[in-house]
This record gives C-alpha cells, sequence and structure tokens, in this order.
C-alpha cells in the first residue's frame, strides 16, 4: 500500500507530538524558543510557581521592541518602565541560561532576523515566540507561529504547548515575476485577494514558481505577513537555496551533523500529490507594486490604481472603507501615485535584510530625500554588513537617517513613532488605526517604492526610476 | 485561574470588522505595569485627541456600563499576540466575547486569562449587535457547561468550544501545572528526539 500524501506542515506536526488526547489536542514539542524584551512578564509568572527554564539550550532571546535606534546603551532609554524591561532581558536570561545577543552585541536585532541569521531556524523544527510575526521562520521551511505570554511561560516550563492542528492552505503563486516586483508586493497581493481574515485558522503553504524564485530573504518577507492574512503560520519548501542559506551559519548543525540534517531536510517538502483544505493562486506576471490605502493590510492595491469609493464596495464593507478614508485622509478616486507622503521608515522584520536595504540604496543612490526619511538595520550584523557595501554611504549622501537596530517605528513602542496627521511610507507590516503613533497615516510598501517615496516626496512607481 | 461557568450579564456592541488588538489597546501602554494599563482600554477609539469621549462609540454609552460581554465583528482581536488585549478587557470586567471569527492568538489567549470567546454564525452576531444597539443594557446569558448562549431577544444558540478548553475553564485548571503532569512523556519525547534529530 502506497503511503499517504503528506503536505510539509502535517509532517513537521507529527514529528512533533508528544500526546495526543482523544478530544482533538496534541501537546507539541517546541525546538527552538525565541524571547524577545517583551518576555518579563512571562519569567515573572515562572518564577511565581517556583518553575525553571526546562530547555535553556533550546531558548534564544534579544531585546528588541524597546531598544533606542539612536543609542546602544540603557541608560539613554529614557521611559523608566522600558528601561527596566530591556535590563530584566540580560538578568532573567543570565538566571536561567538563555542565550542573549544583548545591545552592544553585534549579533542583537529583531528577533525575526536574528534567528535565520544566526542558524537557529532550521527547516523541519518547531519555533515560537511571544510575537505574532514569528510566522516568518517558515520561510526556511520550520512551522513557526506567535503565541501569547501565558504561553511562553508555558514553553519555558515544559517546551511543549497544548495546540488544535489547524488546517493547511496552499498559495500558489506561480509565473515569473516582473522586474522591481519583490517579496512584499508578493505577499500584500496575496493578502488583498484573500483578505485579512482568509487564513485563520490554517497553516499557509506558499508554493509555485515565483515563490522558488524567490531569494530567501524575499521568502521571509513573504512569510512573515501570512499573520496579517490571519495564518497561523506560514511556510515554504526548503530547497537547495535554503540548505545553501542555513550552511555555516552559527548555530547551524556542522561536518556529520550538517549531512544527517541535510539528509533529513530532503524529506520535509510536501509530497506531490499532497492535498490542501484550501488552494489559492496567483499570476506572478500580474503582480506589480503594491500599496496600501486604508487601516488593514488587506486594503492594498497597484500603484497604478486610485483610492476606492465607498460606494463601489458591498454594503457590509462600505461603513469600514468610509471610516478608513477619513482617517487615511484621502479622497475615492484619487491616483496613488499622487499622494503625497510626510516620511519614509525602511525597516522592521518584515524589510530589514541586506537585499531590502541593498533594493532601497538603488533607488535612493545619485538622488535627495524630499522629506524625513530612516533606514533602521534589521540586526547589528545587517548594520554592519551594509556598512561594509558602502550601503550606509549612500543612504547618508541622499539625506536618509542610518540607525541602530530594532523594531523602532514599525511598533513605535520604543517611542520612535510619527506626529499626528502625518503621512508614513512604511516598509512594515501593519496599517493600523495608530500603528506608527497616534494619528498617524500608514501606508505599507516595499523597500524600493519607500525609497522612491522619499527621493519624489510621493508615491510613486518604482518601475520609473529603475528604468 | 478564576472558574469560568456561567455568566449573564450587559452585552456591548461593536460593529466593526477586523477590530485589532492594537486598537484594544495601544502599543504605548504595553510597557507599563498592568495596573496603568487599564487606561489604554480602546483608548485612541474611545477618546478623540483632547482626551474628550468621542460620539456614537459604544464604550461611550453609560447604557452599557457594567458590561461583560464585548460582541464584535469579523476577525475580531487580530493583529499583535499582546496578551494584554484580553487583560485590559479582564480588567475592566470583561469575561466573554462572541464574534463570527477571531485572531487565532488572541482566540487562544482567552482560554489562558479565564475568558470565553465565543463563535457564531455571522448573521446571528449580526443580528444580536442590531438588537443591543436598540436596546442598550440588554443582557446575555452564557452557559458554558450547556454550550449555549441566550440572546436579549430570548433565542438560544448552541456554541461549539474544545472539550479541553472547556473544561479547562469550567474547572479553572492551571495549564502549566496540567502539562507538568505529562513530564514523563516530554522526556521520552526528547530521548527518541535525540536519537532522530540529534543536530538540533
Amino acid at each position: 500500500m502506497a503511503a499517504v500524501a503528506r503536505t510539509m506542515f502535517e509532517k513537521i506536526w507529527q514529528r512533533h507530538v508528544v500526546v495526543n488526547r482523544d478530544d482533538g489536542n496534541t501537546l507539541l514539542y517546541i525546538d527552538r524558543h525565541m524571547m524577545t524584551d517583551g518576555s518579563a512578564a512571562a519569567f515573572a509568572r515562572l518564577r511565581a510557581r517556583k518553575a525553571k527554564v526546562r530547555r535553556p539550550d533550546r531558548s534564544f532571546a534579544t531585546p528588541d521592541h524597546f531598544v533606542l535606534t539612536n543609542s546602544r546603551l540603557i541608560k539613554d532609554i529614557p521611559d523608566p518602565d522600558h528601561r527596566r524591561l530591556v535590563e530584566q532581558i540580560r538578568s532573567n536570561t543570565a538566571e536561567s541560561g538563555v542565550t542573549l545577543f544583548d545591545l552592544g552585541d553585534e549579533r542583537q536585532g529583531i528577533v525575526h532576523i536574528v534567528g535565520p541569521e544566526q542558524g537557529i531556524t532550521l527547516p523541519g523544527l518547531t519555533l515560537v515566540c511571544g510575537d505574532s510575526h514569528t510566522s516568518t521562520h517558515g520561510a526556511l521551511g520550520a512551522l513557526a507561529f506567535g503565541i501569547g505570554s501565558s504561553e511562553v511561560t508555558h514553553v519555558m516550563a515544559t517546551q511543549s504547548l497544548w495546540q488544535r492542528k489547524p488546517k493547511a492552505m496552499r498559495v500558489s503563486v506561480d509565473g515569473t515575476l516582473a522586474k522591481g516586483i519583490t517579496g512584499k508586493d508578493v505577499i500584500l497581493a496575496i493578502i488583498a485577494k484573500i483578505g485579512a481574515a482568509g487564513a485563520v485558522g490554517h497553516v499557509i503553504e506558499y508554493a509555485g514558481s515565483a515563490i522558488r524564485g524567490l531569494s530567501i530573504e524575499g521568502r521571509l518577507t513573504v512569510c512573515n505577513m501570512s499573520i496579517e492574512a490571519g495564518g497561523r503560520a506560514g511556510m515554504v519548501a526548503p530547497d537547495d537555496k535554503t540548505i545553501a542559506y542555513v550552511k555555516g551559519r552559527p548555530f547551524a548543525p556542522k561536518e556529520a551533523e550538517w549531512d544527517k540534517a541535510v539528509a533529513f531536510w530532503r524529506t520535509v517538502p510536501s509530497d506531490e500529490g499532497a492535498t490542501f483544505d484550501r488552494d489559492v493562486s496567483l499570476n506572478a506576471a500580474e503582480i506589480v507594486p503594491m500599496l496600501t490605502w486604508g487601516t488593514s493590510p488587506e486594503d492594498a492595491l497597484p500603484i497604478t490604481g486610485r483610492v476606492p469609493s465607498p460606494g463601489a464596495a458591498d454594503a457590509a464593507k462600505q461603513d469600514g472603507i468610509k471610516r478608513a478614508l477619513e482617517y487615511m485622509d484621502l479622497v475615492p478616486g484619487t491616483p496613488l501615485d499622487q499622494v503625497p507622503v510626510d516620511r519614509v521608515f525602511i525597516g522592521s522584520c518584515t524589510n530589514a535584510r541586506i537585499e531590502d536595504l541593498r533594493e532601497a540604496a538603488q533607488v535612493a543612490k545619485g538622488r535627495k530625500a524630499v522629506i524625513p526619511a530612516w533606514v533602521v538595520a534589521g540586526s547589528g550584523l545587517v548594520k554592519k554588513q551594509a556598512e561594509a557595501e558602502g550601503l550606509d554611504k549612500i543612504f547618508m549622501a541622499a539625506g536618509f537617517d542610518w540607525r541602530e537596530p530594532g523594531c523602532s517605528m514599525c511598533v513605535g513602542m520604543n517611542g520612535d513613532t510619527g506626529l499626528p496627521g502625518q503621512r508614513i511610507a512604511s516598509t512594515s507590516n501593519r496599517n493600523f488605526v495608530g500603528r506608527q503613533g497616534r494619528g498617524v497615516r500608514t501606508h505599507l510598501l516595499s523597500p524600493a517604492m519607500a525609497a522612491a517615496a522619499a527621493v519624489t516626496g510621493r508615491f510613486t512607481d518604482v518601475r520609473k526610476l529603475l528604468a | 485561574m478564576e472558574p469560568f461557568t456561567k455568566l449573564k450579564a450587559i452585552a456591548v456592541p461593536i460593529d466593526q470588522a477586523n477590530v485589532d488588538t492594537d486598537q484594544i489597546i495601544p502599543a504605548r501602554y504595553l510597557g507599563k505595569p498592568r495596573p496603568q494599563q487599564v487606561e489604554g482600554f480602546f483608548h485612541d477609539m474611545r477618546l478623540d485627541p483632547n482626551g474628550r469621549p468621542r460620539e456614537g462609540v459604544t464604550l461611550n454609552n453609560p447604557g452599557y456600563a457594567g458590561a461583560k460581554i464585548i460582541v464584535g465583528g469579523e476577525n475580531f482581536a487580530c493583529g499583535s499576540s499582546r496578551e494584554n488585549a484580553v487583560t485590559v478587557m479582564v480588567d475592566h470586567g470583561y469575561r466573554a466575547f462572541i464574534a463570527p471569527s477571531f485572531g487565532d492568538i488572541f482566540f487562544g489567549n482567552c482560554f489562558q486569562n479565564g475568558v470565553l470567546p465565543i463563535r457564531l454564525p455571522a448573521d446571528r452576531v449580526a443580528r444580536i449587535r442590531v438588537i443591543l444597539h436598540e436596546l442598550p443594557g440588554a443582557e446575555i446569558s452564557i452557559d458554558l457547561a450547556a454550550q449555549t448562549v441566550l440572546g436579549p431577544d430570548g433565542k438560544s444558540d448552541r456554541f461549539e468550544v474544545d472539550p479541553f478548553r472547556k473544561d479547562c475553564l469550567l474547572k479553572g485548571v492551571d495549564e502549566v501545572a496540567l502539562t507538568m503532569g505529562y513530564e514523563k512523556d516530554i522526556a521520552a519525547f526528547e530521548t527518541k528526539q535525540r536519537q532522530e534529530m540529534s543536530w538540533l
């Protein structure tokens, strides 16, 4: 009898079952636990119950949400509550034996940039973090998802989580992406198609020739925003590119263990004929540079489009569109490439890897920013690499601000926020009301599109600048 | 954890779809100690930039004072994993949420805090919200053991809930303690994994 064809998700899930209960719940083993400076409450809960981190060797931490991007010194953090959180990650990891990439260490950075960069994230494993963008790590063929703070304590204490198995969904993007089209445009096009709740209860596998054609960094961007489509996780099958990416990274397996791991990773992709609960497909050739106009990531349109009119939508959606247009201060029918921009943010776990900075620098090179523009590298190592390539000089010559790694203006927890009414072109992942500061209007787009907005002062089809 | 069995309480409607956890508690409150986070509860949705209550916001309507249930729209509490979105609502007295669908992480976080999220069909949830708008202060009764929601119109709906989560809520089970009871299984898994996936 032939074995049943299984999806990649199914294979990884089955490999990590500790206990299956009759009521449909599984105690799932967690191979890697990433922590941020948001972990203090979880450590306090662990201490209150006199428990210990069960597997400090499987746990890694770095401060990112509350760190400053203009100083590496904890004492410079003006808010005493924030300062304490960044101090506590140091004391908590020291006490528990968890590996820390601390402020001042070049390996520090945004947790979802650090994991893949250090080889902590590997194909076929399970990884969690108390942050919704943990879906990023799935780009290497891992099952990775965000959890709440109580679950963080649970993983600390037991290295496992109670889960009901999500459904499997495949999003196929086939064909060839046009020049200037990036992973960010692909994921915004996907979310626009399936909606912000389109993948609730599902793990997404991104497949198809256009996804295979993306670099690992492009795949990380795509998987990062799975949560913005409601997905529990996002993943891409590991292939030669994945294995080449992982090889030689500090926490990746070495020598004989490497060969064993690679042999296993080759078995991780979905079997031919595996069935998914849902299948969605997109034509890569139709994807053009995208940006969001509203207050949900599903409000994404091609740069060639116009601000939508509530009247054109079905009745149930009209109120939401009206509300979004009012908050965003946009007039229906306005061509998107005529909307002026006040400020630019290039950074975040979505788009602060080296390729992102290269794409933005290519547009900035020899031009001048006409509005304030920030570049916040995703990690100290990304920053160092960019400086070795001279990207920092290109950005600074173009009038961009070159800053220290952290989550920064994606979420503004560290105080990096816009002013009320400002319109920001941002490479981050959420355009929610107030996300980048009270009253701030966020438009999501790719690093190249963000740089194009910086040098023109309005949303601009980057293909015109790349010609 | 405090058990959840039955709840009869005023319910407040929030009509918008995709209400994200950044709306429930803006990021600027997350670095503060929990008692100070209370102020962040739907702060920017409730208050204008001058701190005055916005008109037409149900959460500002005194008719819903004392509500313990929120009846929301599609994809309620999507976005960020911040568990503070649950705890800030708990600290304002809320114990149950009814919506057609929820953000997955929020849904899981509810059970960790003794709070019940209930999925009902979209048309039924919309109908309940209409009634609640018409009759501020109307009550909803929830019986977790029987898995029923008695609406303000006297109509009863059955809801689905995971049996494990239900049991934990009814008994107020401490999940970490429960899982520690599986220590032998976890240790056995680790021994097997060391052999099969020695590179980890």
